[in-house]
């Protein structure tokens, strides 16, 4: 009995929050595409998610931004999510093995890593062999990363021995140290360093090409809006998705 | 150089001000005697050090102290209640003091232990607080106190949280104990009887002001203010005297006393004098008037009837009395005392 | 009123609370990998991490002792204006993100922070990236429950102790440590406990001050967030044994310290 009362107050809740959800859409639907993607991608997703709902006048786009893995990990796990965009493979693939995507997942863009310097480059750091100096203070990624793995295979193909200060849990992380100067140097994504707007000097080194991070991008099985996680992808591999990836640093295939 | 304690101690808080002034001699126990709340226990913390003066000094052996940070002053106290620390065994409790003012441990513990021995609690110097019965806990407290060998030495109701039959039992032990006592003591209590068999002299304290003070006997005889009068159990009017006749302020009844004096005066009577019957007595128009019952309680093995009327007293009266006489609140009695039971004494 | 009865309108949410506390470690413990936990353990990177754990989160309450005791003390009996304040300064870390309370550090200690700096060109000393820098982020963290269990101990002690103890001639000095300091034992040692293992579970604030790197800065916890990247069954396994040499420990000192009545 109290049951019965019980669903018909939470349907009729659900029915006054889904028409105030309609009502503050401007109507038609109300549909809400949710998006898992790489902290990476959370600049240019946001400026084109804005674009998307635009062109999808009542749809909502909704980000979940944080590392690869724990999204893939949350994924698998089941959550609620439409479209997944991943840092490196072996998160898509992890995803993809648990049956979650929809379609092949498609490489929609490439980051590669750069020598980012503290303000005022009190390292003096000109190339990646300046960072086996012991005297620079370097911090990595650590290898169960991808920024940490991509660093290690970086430094492998240049020959560079580096005993870093620190392995740190994510990109951020390297960034926030070679930002506030404990560290003279680490290798971060060349999208991070656009990111932090100026504060860090990026540079640029050839065996950047051997590490290079594949971005995959997939439409999700059991997403309540395929149509619309499917249109978001081609939004993301438009011309207009690739202008926003390229400029905030990515690579594009 | 003047022996003892020669004190004025000026307290204010807020509305409350206490200013006492109190000389003893060394070896005298003097009572610091007064209702809660009339500053006693200030004037106690006062002389310790842990209040400070507004105004006035404290000297001993006229050397002043009241400057001395309390560690410093040759004051031992004895709290309410006891306030033993509790994570020390009894021996470590009495050589705290010792140990303090610098005496080495070993001989600090001997020390300790002889005067647990002299407090008649040898055996228990192993014992924690919470081991201890009240009394054995008031015994260490006095114990502490007087191993700091103090010139001064102050007991804040020593006897208040012991049960009644502890409490007549430590209460001569103490009165031993202070009597060998060199220094001064000082004893707040509010129970007359603690006071009567411990002090030399009571000193009564109301509202921050001494109202009297005297020997024990001279106080009981003399009261001088409601509140000692109702301590020692006696009837206490003022009026104006005029040879053996004594006109009561704010009542029409005179009493009469056998010996003449002169002026304002208080007349002190005992409850056991106050005859209490049913008709108007015979005699004389004074120290009679009609009296209304206020209240009848038992009282020992006499009933003590509250007296309304032109007079406040109270009479004991025999229990036989109570339905020969119908002694009910509201009824109406004729009440008597004589003059030879009247003590009149100049304010 | 027979003890140990709990009327019944406080038993059901008892029950959810334990309920609720105890389920998520023991979902731990059903999905460890146990075949292979041994080999696991037997990592020297695991005995490294869980050492310096062991070790940091020691010396950190070590410094908390040190430092909170007297805190604690001027919190409870001192006199001064803006004690409600002071108070509430000092559980700020309580509610600082642990992270962002790495970067304060960095402001304050790192290379380029106001005192580390001065740190660096005297005695030649930088904080991040070293064990020590490990120990102040848990301090850091950790502090604030040993001042709030040792004032709240401090409170609950009767002034008039600390009165009577400057009767018998005892200094303030004297009396904090013969008098007050051992009656609120009991409170310094519970803090202490509550200290120890906020310390030893401290991830956030140790990660951003004193970055990651195995047998110098690597912690348990931190091994164990960088175990969940690749390989979450053995993140199991290393949560599990930091949950086992926690609960042993405090388990051992709450039977030989905090010994209720």
């Amino acid at each position: 009995m109290s049951d019965r009362v019980f669903g018909k107050t939470a349907r009729a809740a659900v029915a006054l929050a889904s028409a105030l959800a309609a009502a503050g859409c401007g109507g038609a639907g109300g549909a809400t595409v949710t998006v898992f993607a790489a902290a990476s991608l959370t600049e240019s997703f946001t400026e084109l998610g804005r674009v998307f709902e635009r062109s999808h006048p009542g749809v909502k786009v909704r980000f979940s931004f944080a590392g690869s893995s724990a999204l893939a990990r949350q994924i698998v796990d089941g959550a609620p999510a439409d479209v997944f965009a991943a840092a490196d493979h072996s998160a898509m693939q992890a995803v993809t093995d648990a049956r979650r995507t929809a379609a092949a997942p498609r490489i929609f863009a490439r980051n590669r890593l750069v020598i980012a310097t503290a303000p005022g480059d009190p390292g003096g750091v000109r190339s990646l062999r300046d960072l086996a100096d012991r005297r620079v203070t370097v911090v990595l990624c650590a290898a169960q990363v991808p920024c940490g793995a991509a660093a290690r295979e970086a430094l492998r193909a240049a020959g560079v021995q580096v005993a870093p200060a620190s392995e740190e849990q994510d990109v951020k992380a390297v960034l926030t140290k070679v930002r506030m100067g404990e560290a003279d140097a680490g290798l971060v994504y060349r999208t991070d360093v656009r990111a932090a707007g100026g504060r860090v000097r990026g540079i640029d080194f050839p065996e950047a090409a051997h590490a290079v991070n594949d971005y995959p991008i997939a439409p999700l099985t059991g997403a309540s809006e395929p149509r619309h996680a499917r249109a978001f992808v081609s939004l993301v591999t438009s011309a207009r998705g690739r202008a926003a990836l390229a400029e905030r640093g990515f690579d594009l295939p | 150089m003047t022996a003892g304690l020669q004190a004025r101690l000026v307290v204010r808080r807020g509305e409350f001000v206490l200013d006492l002034s109190l000389e003893a001699a060394a070896g005298e126990v003097v009572a610091l005697l007064g209702p809660n709340g009339a500053g006693k226990t200030t004037a106690l913390r006062a002389l310790a050090g842990l209040v400070p003066l507004a105004e006035g000094h404290v000297r001993l052996d006229g050397e002043p102290v009241h400057r001395l940070a309390v560690e410093r002053r040759p004051v031992g106290v004895v709290f309410q209640d006891y306030l033993l620390f509790p994570h020390m065994t009894a021996l470590d409790n009495v050589a705290f003091g010792p140990r303090c003012r610098g005496v080495p441990r070993r001989r600090a513990r001997r020390r300790a232990a002889e005067w647990l021995r002299r407090v008649g609690l040898e055996g228990h110097e192993d014992r924690r607080p919470r081991e201890l019965s009240g009394g054995q806990a008031q015994r260490v407290a006095l114990a502490r106190a007087l191993a700091v060998e103090p010139r001064l030495l102050l007991l804040d109701e020593p006897l208040a949280a012991l049960d009644a039959h502890t409490r007549s039992q430590i209460r001569s032990g103490l009165r031993r104990h202070l009597a060998d006592f060199a220094g001064v003591a000082i004893v707040v209590t509010h129970d007359p009887l603690d006071a009567m068999a411990l002090a030399d002299r009571l000193v009564v304290v109301e509202r921050g002001r001494l109202v009297q003070q005297g020997p024990p006997a001279e106080v009981a005889r003399r009261p001088r203010s409601d509140y000692v009068a109702r301590l020692v159990g006696v009837n206490l009017c003022r009026g104006r005297a005029e040879g053996r006749l004594i006109a009561l302020h704010g009542s029409p009844v005179r009493l009469e006393t056998d010996r003449p004096v002169q002026g304002e005066v208080f007349a002190a009577f005992a409850p056991s004098s106050v005859a209490l019957c049913a008709e108007r007595p015979e005699g004389g128009p004074h120290g009679r008037w009609r009296a209304r019952v206020e209240a009848v309680e038992r009282h020992g093995d006499r009933i003590r009837v509250e007296l309304g009327g032109p007079l406040q007293a109270s009479a004991d009266v025999a229990p036989a009395a109570v339905a020969e006489l119908g002694l009910v609140e509201g009824n109406e009695v004729w009440a008597r005392v004589e003059a030879a039971e009247v003590r009149a004494y100049p304010v | 009123m027979t003890r140990g009865r709990v009327p019944w309108p406080l038993v059901i949410p008892a029950a959810l609370g334990l309920a609720f506390l105890v389920l998520p470690p023991a979902g731990l413990v059903l999905r460890a990998p146990w075949s292979t936990l041994g080999a696991r353990l037997a990592e020297p990177q695991v005995l490294a991490a869980l050492r310096l754990s062991l070790v940091t989160a020691t010396l950190a309450t070590g410094l908390c002792l040190l430092l909170g005791v007297p805190l604690a003390w001027a919190l409870a009996r001192g006199g001064f204006r803006g004690r409600n304040l002071v108070r509430a300064l000092v559980t700020v870390p309580l509610v600082l993100p642990p992270v962002v309370g790495g970067v304060a550090l960095l402001t304050v200690l790192g290379r380029n922070g106001i005192v580390g700096r001065w740190l660096e060109a005297a005695f030649g000393v930088t904080l991040p990236f070293s064990t020590a820098g490990v120990v102040l982020a848990e301090a850091f963290v950790a502090m604030p429950f040993l001042v709030i269990s040792v004032e709240g101990a401090l409170r609950g002690v009767d002034p008039r102790y600390e009165e009577a103890a400057a009767t018998l001639g005892a200094s303030r000095w004297t009396i904090f440590r013969r008098v007050t300091l051992p009656m609120v034992a009991p409170g310094v040692a519970a803090g202490a406990i509550l200290c120890w293992a906020r310390a030893l579970g401290e991830f956030g604030a140790t990660i951003t001050f004193a970055g990651n790197f195995p047998g110098r800065t690597q912690t348990m916890p931190l091994a164990v967030y960088l175990a969940l990247e690749t390989d979450p069954q053995a993140a199991i396994v290393l949560s599990l044994v930091l949950l086992a040499v926690c609960t042993a420990i405090l388990a051992l000192l709450r039977d030989r310290w905090v010994s209720g009545p």
